[in-house]
């Protein structure tokens, strides 16, 4: 707290580039030793750094996702066995017999270490990918993000963010009201229980929407600024041209046919259309409150997250083994020294973020 | 400043206007009270100020609504927002953001005001309604009364000539409240802010009031005077009115001091009377064995079976000595139009279950939620009859320790015990013949269309006879239509429902959270009767509530929690005449003598 009230906090962006960047690193390795050395920066980073919000307590749930994807990977291969040849049989469960049209699945049969160890390192990438996102989440909560959006997009942006709110609410009424049932002499457990509350808990959800709405529009939400017709014409006219031409340009871009007039059509399309969306932003009157702005740190954190990827993705091109250690024949992964150093400066948030005592 | 011409509001598919022939003004820089019986449209007109009605909810306005000149019919919500300012009932409901800071600053961003502006503005109402420590929390994690100064300072940030509130202080325990009205005050004093609020605890607020408007009933038209006059003729009224209205002071006297002032010769008159004949109000202060003493009403409670079962209780006999003054029928009136059905009721005395211990018993009992120290070694006993007051500030724990005795929460220290059995181990079909919890939001306990089907759905959930729920329902609530949706009643009926499916599985202890909550003086009227009632026949009742005012009316006992903690416990007289936050207000004005309602007093003198 004492940290954040002597500094603003950083940018979010500059948070969600530097976690996207680390989860962009962990797909490009399965060496466990690499994604551990991530996971670590990363959660390092994020107990330093964290601000004491609602938001930020969603880290652990993020972890906890993760976990469950790692487990769930390896109980498939347990159950429905690993196409990855394998010598090393740890355990041979009972293999269920399947008709003839279902060649290819199998049920039970031999467990390897091998298929164990492979499903193990693909898993880890998946988990690794879900905690960096769980990072961003942690330290600048989606609907900071969405604040920073251009004025044009602004009440799109809350649209968002009152939606995000929606479920935690939902979940609270759902809580209640089973609650409520125990005190009426009903189960409170139990799927059925769930489905009685249901109804009652959409009706409340309404009620609590259409009240928010009443205040936001009581507070000036919605409220726009005269423009001339001309600037409005010209608006549309922009906005609807881009995103035509973004269209047209993609589709170009894709077709073997269009390779000449692909780019630039993309190209003029998104102009036209950032272009509308500047124009657009004059019918809102609104102005920010201590707009979060990108400061050294800010630059910083996200150069650093971006640093860790493009280290990666040449990592990975230049000596591919080192990052995707094999699993036949079973060897015991190397640390490869420069990729490491390279996931070393994840850190670096956590330093120029620190207060100097 | 705000105008109202020949206002009349029809909503949508209802044949009769809400509100008819509204005519009045609001000049600048006064704050007026809007005060009435439930159900007359005080919301209404609060929200045809901001435009909200009825450009939100629908309906059709006549006649015409102008604040600060500007006319609603042509100027929707959002281009009145930098005149008016709302805070609606329930705060939460009204942030959009999700820190003190940034809802602040909201309101203003919506205006479009320069960024310099804003950052003075945001730290100048940090401090103006003290919120400066609190400028980084969640709102969430707020409390009450915090939520509402935030909520109010949301608004106040855009500089608003008009500021409109619906019942800002209902939620909050009473020293929260004078914390919100001394803000208000401040904005009227300094800033030259028009305030129009509307409050049902009259007591909170009327000696702010510069005038009152009274909506007298339902589409009748408003009367707008100084709020002594309009007081004298007010079909709702505080306790210090009553009294005033009682000892025939003209003209009224609206505050505590201003009674006290005058109240000389009522307290010689009292003392003297007190010296005849001592016992009468002193040692029984809320007297409730006297309810059930009137003619036609004989005493029940010494055939209930549970008194004699509990021998430990701890003043089970007390209130069996029969009241020396036959208790008139104002004891269950003590305000205004005197309830529908006077005849306290006593349903559930002829079958409350023979259980093997007192009804509510906790020792050192210990609850943690969330990493947070909910209770901690809180003691407590509540024998058969006996009606128990938990006060203390919001988030003290009054909600967490009724939820304990329901097993909504298990103990993480101490034992809790409800007629013999562990809650939280107790299934939830038995438990219900044990223990009944109406919440704070009576609504979450009704699921069904109408209240027929909620009726069968009690009788099926409690196993009692069919049609047991309905004659509940009919005997507390008489004139309530089969076929009505359980939404469509107004605060104090649903109230009262719940409290019907509630007790349509006889349990012998009761308990309430917050049962005054929006309930106009009538309704709460009824609810004493009803409740002292059931304390007659037998139940146990504990109430967890910031109402003084009932608690004195009502309870046996006050337990004082805060923190946690049980600070005080013992009969209500000596808890709440120590006390100046939870003292009522006759206790007050006629320190030092122990009175507490008007009622007593009304009955002493005869």
């Amino acid at each position: 707290m004492a940290d954040r009230r002597s500094r603003p906090p950083l940018h979010p962006g500059a948070w969600w580039l530097w976690a996207l960047g680390l989860g962009s690193a962990a797909t490009r390795t399965t060496n466990p030793l690499l994604l551990g050395l991530l996971l670590t920066a990363s959660a390092y980073v994020v107990t330093v750094c964290r601000p004491d919000t609602p938001w930020s307590r969603s880290y652990s749930a993020f972890l906890k996702l993760a976990l469950a994807v790692l487990v769930v990977r390896l109980v498939f291969v347990v159950v429905l066995g690993s196409p990855i040849p394998g010598t090393h049989v740890l355990l041979t469960l009972p293999e269920v017999p399947l008709p003839h049209w279902a060649q290819g699945i199998r049920l039970g049969g031999a467990v390897t270490a091998e298929g164990l160890l492979f499903a193990w390192y693909d898993g880890l990438r998946l988990a690794t990918l879900l905690v960096c996102v769980g990072a961003a989440n942690a330290l600048a909560s989606p609907s900071r993000l969405l604040k920073t959006l251009p004025g044009a997009l602004y009440e799109t942006g809350v649209a968002v963010v009152v939606a995000l709110t929606f479920a935690p609410n939902l979940i609270a009424d759902v809580h209640r009201l089973r609650a409520a049932r125990r005190l009426r002499g009903r189960p409170d457990r139990g799927l059925r229980g769930l489905l009685q509350v249901g109804l009652p808990v959409l009706e409340g959800a309404l009620e609590r929407s259409v009240a928010l709405a009443a205040a936001m529009d009581a507070r000036g939400y919605g409220r726009t600024a005269d423009v001339p017709a001309p600037v409005r014409r010209t608006t549309a006219a922009l906005t609807l041209g881009g995103l035509l031409g973004v269209c047209a340009g993609t589709y170009g871009l894709l077709t073997a046919a269009g390779g000449t007039y692909g780019v630039p059509v993309l190209l003029a399309g998104v102009v036209a259309a950032v272009a509308g969306l500047r124009l657009g932003g004059r019918r809102s009157a609104r102005t920010r409150y201590r707009p979060d702005r990108w400061t050294p740190r800010a630059c910083l954190t996200a150069a650093s997250g971006v640093a860790v990827a493009a280290l990666l993705v040449l990592a990975a091109s230049a000596d591919p083994a080192d990052l995707n250690p094999g699993v036949v024949p079973l060897t015991a992964p190397a640390l490869p020294l420069w990729p490491a150093a390279a996931v070393l400066l994840a850190l670096l948030p956590a330093f120029v973020h620190k207060e100097p005592s | 400043m705000i105008r109202f011409e020949n206002v009349s509001v029809t909503y949508d598919g209802v044949a009769e206007p809400t509100v008819r022939d509204v005519d009045f003004m609001v000049p600048e820089g006064e704050l007026v009270l809007l005060a009435g019986p439930s159900g007359v449209g005080k919301s209404t007109l609060l929200g045809a100020v901001s435009g909200l009605v009825p450009h939100f909810t629908g309906g059709v306005l006549r006649g015409r609504v102008t604040v600060a000149g500007r006319d609603t019919r042509t100027h929707k919500p959002r281009e009145l927002a930098d005149v008016v300012g709302t805070v609606g009932q329930d705060p939460l409901s009204h942030f959009v953001t999700d820190t003190v800071e940034d809802e602040l600053a909201y309101g203003m961003e919506s205006l479009g005001l320069p960024s310099a502006v804003m950052r003075r503005r945001v730290e100048e109402t940090l401090d103006l309604l003290g919120l400066a420590g609190l400028r980084d929390r969640p709102l969430a994690t707020l409390s009450g009364g915090q939520q509402q100064r935030v909520a109010i300072g949301s608004v106040l940030t855009p500089h608003p000539r008009v500021l409109v509130l619906d019942e800002p202080t209902s939620a909050l325990d009473p020293a929260a409240a004078e914390e919100v009205l001394a803000v208000l005050l401040r904005l009227v004093h300094d800033l030259g802010t028009t305030v129009l609020l509307a409050e049902h605890r009259l007591e909170r607020v009327l000696q702010y009031a510069d005038q009152v408007a009274l909506l007298p009933a339902a589409g009748a038209a408003p009367l707008l005077g100084a709020p002594a006059d309009v007081m004298a003729v007010s079909p709702v009224f505080p306790p210090v009115v009553d009294l005033g209205r009682l000892a025939g002071w003209s003209p009224l006297p609206l505050t505590v001091r201003d009674a006290r002032r005058r109240a000389a010769d009522l307290r010689e008159r009292l003392a003297a009377l007190e010296t005849r004949d001592v016992p009468a109000a002193r040692e029984t202060p809320v007297p409730v064995a006297e309810s059930p003493a009137t003619p036609e009403t004989p005493v029940p409670v010494a055939e209930s079976p549970a008194p004699a079962a509990v021998p430990r209780a701890r003043r089970p006999f007390r209130r069996l000595r029969p009241a020396p003054a036959p208790a008139p029928a104002a004891l269950s009136a003590p305000a205004g139009p005197s309830p529908a059905s006077p005849s306290p009721i006593r349903p559930a005395s002829p079958s409350i279950p023979f259980l093997s211990g007192p009804p509510a018993e906790a020792r050192s009992l210990g609850v943690r939620r969330g990493g947070v120290q909910a209770l901690r070694d809180v003691d407590l006993t509540v024998g058969p009859g006996e009606t128990v007051a938990l006060m203390g500030r919001n988030g003290a724990g009054k909600s967490t320790l009724l939820n304990a005795f329901v097993g909504l929460v298990a103990p993480s220290a101490g034992t809790v015990r409800v007629g013999g059995s562990v809650p939280h181990r107790t299934s939830p079909r038995d438990l219900v013949r044990r223990v009944g919890l109406v919440p704070q939001e009576p609504r979450d306990l009704l699921y069904a269309d109408t209240v027929a089907a909620e009726c069968a759905a009690a009788d099926r959930d409690a196993r009692a006879a069919p049609g047991a729920c309905r004659a509940l329902v009919s005997e507390l609530l008489p004139g309530i239509a089969d076929d009505i949706h359980p939404r469509d009643l107004s605060e104090g009926q649903r109230l009262t429902l719940a409290l019907a499916v509630v007790l349509a599985a006889r349990p012998p202890l009761l308990l309430l959270d917050e049962p005054t909550r929006g309930l106009d003086y009538a309704a709460k009227a009824r609810l004493v009767a009803v409740l002292r009632g059931l304390a007659a026949a037998g139940h146990a009742i504990v109430l967890a509530t910031h109402d003084v005012e009932l608690a004195a009316e009502l309870a046996h006992r006050v337990v004082l929690l805060a923190e946690g903690e049980v600070i005080a416990d013992g009969p209500t007289a000596e808890v709440v005449v120590s006390s100046p936050s939870f003292a009522p207000q006759v206790t007050k004005i006629l320190a030092p003598q122990e009175w507490l309602t008007v009622a007593q007093v009304r009955r002493a003198l005869g």
